[in-house]
């Protein structure tokens, strides 16, 4: 049970994850091949506007994105309907977007 | 000298949903035998209670959809051949996804009702005394939509749909392959309707893109790509409606 605002919102944070998902692994790489170490990391990343703005975006997408995706998988699979149904998808949405906040908070601020 | 012709095993899944049972019968092998054929044969030779549906024989009318081995076919035109394995048996079923009335005949009701539901039904754009509308036979969007209009509805696709059997509210492959082929047609008026039916919650969007339904349509159409297209076009009417709004 997926409408169309559902389906284009999925979509579209999509389109916005796919360029963020190669920056963050990029990133990964680049950190790693370089040896930095979480200080040196945490040196770069706090303060910065840019990082921030880019795991905040990516966090966002993801939350919506994963909320819809796992919200066709508990209809489909395990039958869940209705306001449970709600609760569960709205509640992961919002536990990613808020768990993945903190951890940007953490990193950048 | 007579020679005892060869017998093919036919399992047939008998009853209703309630409570079905599955019954063996011998039938003698043929050349050039269909499964509808062996089904005529236990109906007419064996077991005259045995229930089935069929008219046309020739692929043309879409009556006799049943599962062969597990898989949805159109048995007038399936030879046996084509799905008896060494073990020289055949399993007949009803047709997936739909309420079974008895033995191997289905109620096809939710199927036609989900037609009607996307706007199956046909909305002229002119009135009797007008002059009909005539079809661009070669323009580009024409040939791309000449294919949904070949379906015969004998619900194979729908029994194949895997979204169909985990949401029973999904419209399913066919309806929304007509809904497409009607949004295509320049007889049909008002094919805004016809869009905001297949983006509810049961509509196009609820498509995983699995492909069963062209795998197994017996007329070779593709209803995935049908069903892809819909999702297009309103994505693409809901953007337009969201820029529009916003001026």
């Amino acid at each position: 049970m997926i409408s169309a605002k559902l389906y284009i919102l999925q979509r579209l944070t999509a389109l916005i994850m796919a360029p963020l998902v190669l920056g963050h692994l990029v990133l990964m790489i680049y950190a790693v091949q370089g040896g930095l170490s979480a200080s040196e990391i945490l040196g770069r990343t706090q303060g910065s506007a840019f990082w921030a703005i880019f795991y905040a975006l990516f966090v966002f997408a993801v939350s919506v994105h994963a909320a819809i995706g796992v919200r066709t998988v508990l209809f489909e699979w395990l039958k869940i309907r209705g306001s449970v149904l709600e609760l569960l998808s709205w509640g992961l949405g919002l536990g990613l977007l808020v768990m993945g906040l903190y951890s940007v908070y953490a990193v950048t601020a | 000298m007579f020679v005892e012709p060869n017998t093919i095993k036919v399992q047939i899944k008998r009853g209703s949903n309630q409570s079905s049972f599955t019954q063996e019968f011998e039938v003698p092998e043929q050349d050039n035998q269909t499964v509808l054929d062996l089904v005529t044969y236990i109906q007419e030779y064996i077991d005259p209670t045995v229930s089935y549906r069929f008219a046309c024989r020739v692929g043309m009318c879409g009556s006799c959809g049943m599962m062969v081995n597990g898989e949805p076919r159109w048995t007038c035109r399936t030879h046996v051949k084509k799905v008896l394995g060494s073990s020289k048996a055949i399993e007949v079923g009803p047709l997936g996804n739909l309420p079974v009335i008895k033995d191997l005949v289905v109620d096809m009701d939710p199927f036609f009702d989900k037609w009607i539901a996307v706007g199956g039904v046909h909305h002229p754009s002119k009135n009797r005394h007008q002059s009909i509308e005539k079809i661009d036979e070669s323009s580009a969007e024409r040939v791309f939509a000449n294919e949904a209009v070949e379906c015969i509805n004998c619900g194979v696709c729908y029994a194949a749909c895997d979204v169909v059997s985990a949401n029973n509210d999904y419209f399913g492959p066919a309806a929304l392959n007509r809904a497409w082929s009607l949004v295509n047609d320049v007889k049909t008026e008002n094919k805004e309707a016809i869009l905001d039916a297949v983006s509810g919650n049961s509509g196009c969007h609820n498509c995983h893109s699995q492909q069963n339904c062209s795998n197994y349509c017996p007329n070779e159409l593709n209803p995935s790509a049908s069903i892809a297209s819909l999702k297009r076009k309103v994505f693409a009417s809901k953007i337009k409606n969201l820029l529009g709004s916003a001026k």
